[in-house]
């Protein structure tokens, strides 16, 4: 599975790292069994609400895994304050804005991975076409039964 | 802005002949934008307990967890299930304990007693417990809801009508709400089972 982390980078780094090596551990200690997408989320909420109220971290969080279980990926948004939902498809912070209505859109149920990465370009192209900031580098990964892998790396500004 | 309003819920509670229902809108937003629209905001604790929690969704999933350990923990003691009334009070409790630094959540509790009688109660965010015989509401439409439940309540009803009740009086208040809609679920619990139904009304 993997973890896209919105925030402070004091807390971003702190808290992913908190996570993932915790995952980590449990791999270890029980055999090299791994979490189950659904258990990484609520594990992760815990966390979060933990922390909610002795030392908060201003994460906002989409987590996605696939479980060789049930043969099938699910995804998982987190606000920082610890609110969990599985969504069929989710933004964070100002892209959701401009992406929420394209996925509302074209999203249908059993896409295949090309068509999914195609939607997520379609949301790339729309936040660069009308969101202020010039964001030309947008790093997309796909997580299957073989993992976790990049399928585009955007290309390195400096180089244009 | 409100911390209870930043997600935004409905929760309906109104009892009837022998028998109790308990209903919520879906919506999970933040602000005004839609974030879900199928979050859970009501909860059984056991097939004649109900439990609906309206307010902020992180607390609503945290308190769901803390009753659903707490309630565990007096079954294993005491050796029998939690009554209606009692686990009301425990709720107002685990609220009152955090007086000073509150669970942001406004909780409805609906169940059968031992006696299949239906037992309604509401509470704030510091757990002062309120009862009532008929109907108890929580959320960002309250207002709405009260005015619904009033004038569409009637004693006695039967399972069916109260259903038909409880729906209309939820659907009514949450349209004129930006913050809670996006459909409804339905419980309706009596003594020989719990009937859960979906509703889809305006999905804005």
């Amino acid at each position: 599975s993997a973890m896209g982390v919105a925030g402070p980078n004091s807390d971003l780094v702190n808290f992913s790292e908190y996570i993932s090596k915790n995952f980590a551990l449990y791999q270890l200690s029980n055999d090299g069994i791994q979490l189950s997408t659904a258990a990484q989320a609520n594990f992760c909420r815990n966390e979060l609400a933990a922390a909610l109220r002795k030392g908060p971290y201003q994460v906002n969080i989409l987590l996605g895994g696939y479980d060789k279980k049930t043969s099938s990926g699910s995804l998982y948004w987190m606000d920082y304050l610890a609110a969990l939902t599985k969504l069929k498809y989710g933004a964070q912070g100002y892209a959701s804005n401009f992406c929420l209505s394209i996925m509302d859109r074209d999203y249908k149920e059993g896409l295949t991975q090309d068509e999914a990465v195609q939607i997520v370009e379609k949301c790339i192209q729309e936040l660069k076409v009308r969101f202020l900031l010039n964001q030309s580098n947008f790093l997309i990964k796909v997580i299957d039964k073989d993992g976790v892998r990049v399928v585009k790396f955007g290309a390195d500004p400096a180089d244009n | 802005m409100s911390i209870l309003e930043y997600n935004g819920a409905a929760i309906i509670g109104m009892a009837g002949k022998n028998c109790v229902g308990i209903a919520s809108d879906n919506r999970l937003g933040a602000q005004i934008q839609t974030v879900a629209t199928d979050f859970k905001k009501v909860f059984s604790m056991d097939d004649k307990l109900y439990v609906g929690l309206a307010g902020l969704a992180s607390d609503v999933q945290t308190m769901h967890n803390l009753l659903k350990f707490r309630q565990n923990l007096y079954e294993l003691r005491e050796e029998r299930s939690v009554s209606p009334k009692v686990f009301s009070n425990l709720l107002s409790s685990l609220l009152y304990e955090k007086r000073f630094g509150p669970y942001f959540i406004e909780p409805v509790v609906a169940g059968l007693d031992e006696k299949n009688e239906p037992f309604l109660s509401a509470m704030d965010l510091i757990g002062a417990p309120s009862y009532h015989e008929d109907f108890v509401v929580s959320g960002t439409a309250t207002a709405n809801m009260l005015g619904m439940c009033e004038t569409l309540y009637k004693p006695d009803m039967e399972p069916e009508e109260l259903f038909e009740t409880l729906s209309q009086a939820l659907l009514a208040s949450v349209d004129r709400d930006s913050l809670s809609g996006w459909g409804a679920v339905v419980h309706i619990v009596t003594k020989d089972g719990v009937i859960t139904r979906e509703l889809k009304g305006r999905q804005d």
